[in-house]
């Protein structure tokens, strides 16, 4: 050690410049950090601003009420809205029954042994099922098995299985933010199990039940892999037939066996074509697309937050 | 002698509990959905692809360096197919593995609580984009960014699908690393305050080696994510079957195969037909591989405070 720097060590000018050069480090780590984080926002925003800005010649009323055409400037999305609206409604309706039935169950029923923990283990393992495989089951199961064809049956179905992960991991996880005491009163009152769900757990879970349901469709919405699988057509220049009939009874069910389109199936199409005059027709779809699933995506946040504000145990 | 109330009493009680047997069975029903599903994917994967080897030789579809099943001249050999799914996985790891650990240890130990509540969900939105918009932006957006700096860029290649791969997993690394680090209890980090540490030596030397266990798992959740992405690659990659792990030449994965085979129209039971089936299994396996990787490293490096 030379007489200089034994002189800084004595007087402690070493430490204070290492205490020195890490405080720097650490204001070096938050600067890089909030460039990350907001680089990353900035993509985001990027994102849509590309995609709104190349799409902005097609928006108008045609682009949605005309079928796909040869011609970029006269093809809609028509059939392709309809179609991803129709296949929504398949989903919702036999994954939100299912997959909240499957929570309940896991939460408030299951007895703690080993069959229990196969289902709980199988649920977390789909959640991590690359979603084109959900696709190949689909194609085996659904289409042919079952006979459903390239329907929006099958294509719901298909979207069903692939969101039920996400509305159990959500349902269970508001239905276990429920008290106990709530649930030992009730059972005190004389309440059965069942009672105890439906007039207690479930009226508090509501929150959180909806903001996974929103989440998982968000998600269904955007879903293209599985659904190419299963043969959606890109081209389709008529509707599905009408839910509703002029005649008895009135509502009709042949819409689920008709062969369908849906919006990122369109997409993908438009952005596959060589022709750049086709990329305006894929970027207005995207921004429509990416717009439905922030505007779902904002509702569920916005949910979760309202219903976190209102119940104080 | 029971009075009549009483009776009526106990029938509604009876009543009640047969109700909630019921119910209870169509409950475990529900749950029984995510089972059968999990036995309905490995049995048609088994199933199809067990047909699609009575065809081919399992040797052949190992070693084979070419994948041409649709041609005259077929050759069934994966390797492409999966020299492709790892080397956009790579570069997706690349890019998501600092970025997300970066942002986990920002948001967990440097932002304050309300930074934390409004960024988390709006990160999250980077996962919630359909993965078509995403191909999309790499096709017409990153190729042409990055063609100003290596002007021999094809339009098609694997660089930009997997930084954009990379873009998309960020907020799966970041959100599952976060919370394993606010995991680690509070006194690990005044012990090491004491000590005279800064914030970012906390981070960095007791924080990030204790929740180790949970980085793994939340990089494993990226690399599952990565592997089985399919739009991004089939839009920007090309479709092309190519064996490189060069990230600048276009080439296909096993999922962007799925989808090549899936838009044409081919007939039920036909050897193209099963070999998406098997390009299924592989995808599977590969996945697997990685989770039982990503839970013995969870095993060995656990931490229980």
């Amino acid at each position: 050690m030379s007489a200089s720097s034994a002189a800084a060590y004595l007087t402690g000018e070493r430490l204070r410049r290492g205490v020195q050069r890490r405080k720097v480090l650490d204001k070096v780590f938050v600067l890089i950090g909030l460039i990350v984080m907001l680089s990353c926002l900035a993509i985001l925003a990027i994102l849509f601003i590309d995609l709104v800005r190349d799409g902005a010649p097609r928006f108008g009323w045609d682009f949605f009420t005309n079928f796909a055409s040869r011609r970029a400037e006269r093809a809609g999305i028509l059939a392709a809205w309809v179609g991803t609206s129709l296949i929504m409604l398949v989903t919702a309706t036999c994954a939100v029954p299912v997959g909240v039935a499957a929570a309940i169950y896991l939460e408030e029923y299951a007895p703690k042994n080993w069959f229990s923990a196969i289902i709980e283990i199988n649920v977390t393992n789909l959640a991590g099922v690359p979603s084109i495989v959900y696709g190949l089951l689909a194609l085996g199961l659904f289409v042919y098995q079952f006979d459903l064809g390239q329907s929006i049956a099958a294509a719901g179905l298909t979207l069903a299985l692939l969101i039920l992960p996400i509305v159990i991991v959500a349902t269970r996880e508001s239905i276990r933010s429920v008290p106990n005491a709530i649930r030992e009163a009730a059972y005190g009152l004389g309440a059965t199990r069942w009672e105890v769900t439906k007039d207690h757990v479930l009226p508090y879970s509501t929150g959180g039940i909806l903001t996974g349901m929103i989440l998982g469709l968000s998600r269904a919405i955007g879903e293209t892999a599985p659904i190419i699988t299963i043969g959606a057509l890109s081209f389709i220049a008529f509707l599905p037939q009408s839910p509703i009939q002029s005649e008895f009874p009135f509502v009709s069910f042949a819409w689920l066996t008709d062969p369908f389109t849906a919006m990122p199936i369109q997409m993908f199409n438009w952005v596959s074509r060589p022709d750049q005059a086709f990329q305006a027709n894929a970027a207005a779809a995207g921004a429509i697309l990416l717009g439905m699933t922030l505007i779902m995506n904002g509702l569920a946040i916005w949910i979760r937050y309202r219903f976190r504000k209102k119940i104080n145990w | 002698m029971s009075s009549p109330a009483t009776l009526v009493r106990a029938s509604g009680l009876r009543y009640r509990k047969v109700r909630d047997r019921i119910i209870e069975a169509l409950l475990l029903a529900a749950g029984l959905v995510a089972v059968f599903t999990t036995l309905a994917i490995v049995a048609i994967l088994l199933y199809e692809s067990s047909t699609f080897f009575a065809h081919v030789s399992i040797v052949d579809f190992l070693t084979d360096t070419l994948w041409t099943p649709l041609f005259a001249d077929a050759h069934y050999g994966i390797a492409p197919l999966v020299a492709g799914t790892l080397t956009t996985t790579m570069v997706a790891l690349i890019v998501a593995v600092p970025l997300g650990t970066t942002i986990a240890i920002y948001l967990s130990e440097f932002a304050a609580h309300q930074v934390r509540e409004t960024v988390k969900p709006i990160l999250e939105l980077l996962g919630a984009v359909p993965t078509v918009v995403y191909g999309y932006f790499a096709l017409t957006m990153v190729t042409p960014v990055l063609q100003w700096f290596m002007p021999d860029l094809p339009g098609f290649n694997m660089l930009s699908a997997g930084l954009v791969i990379g873009l998309m997993i960020v907020p799966y690394v970041s959100s599952v690393s976060e919370d394993a680090m606010r995991a680690v209890p509070r006194y690990m980090r005044e012990g090491s305050y004491a000590m005279g540490a800064t914030r970012l030596q906390t981070a960095l030397r007791v924080v990030v080696p204790g929740a180790f266990s949970g980085l793994a798992a939340a990089f494993i959740l990226g690399i599952s994510r990565a592997v089985g992405e399919t739009m991004v690659v089939a839009i920007a990659a090309g479709m092309q079957p190519n064996l490189t792990f060069d990230p600048r030449q276009p080439a296909a994965t096993i999922t962007a195969y799925i989808v090549q085979v899936s838009l044409g129209d081919l007939p039920h039971g036909s050897i193209g037909y099963q070999s998406i089936f098997a390009a299924g299994l592989v995808l599977m396996i590969i996945t697997l591989i990685f989770n039982i990787i990503g839970f013995s490293l969870t095993r060995r490096f656990r931490e229980a405070y």
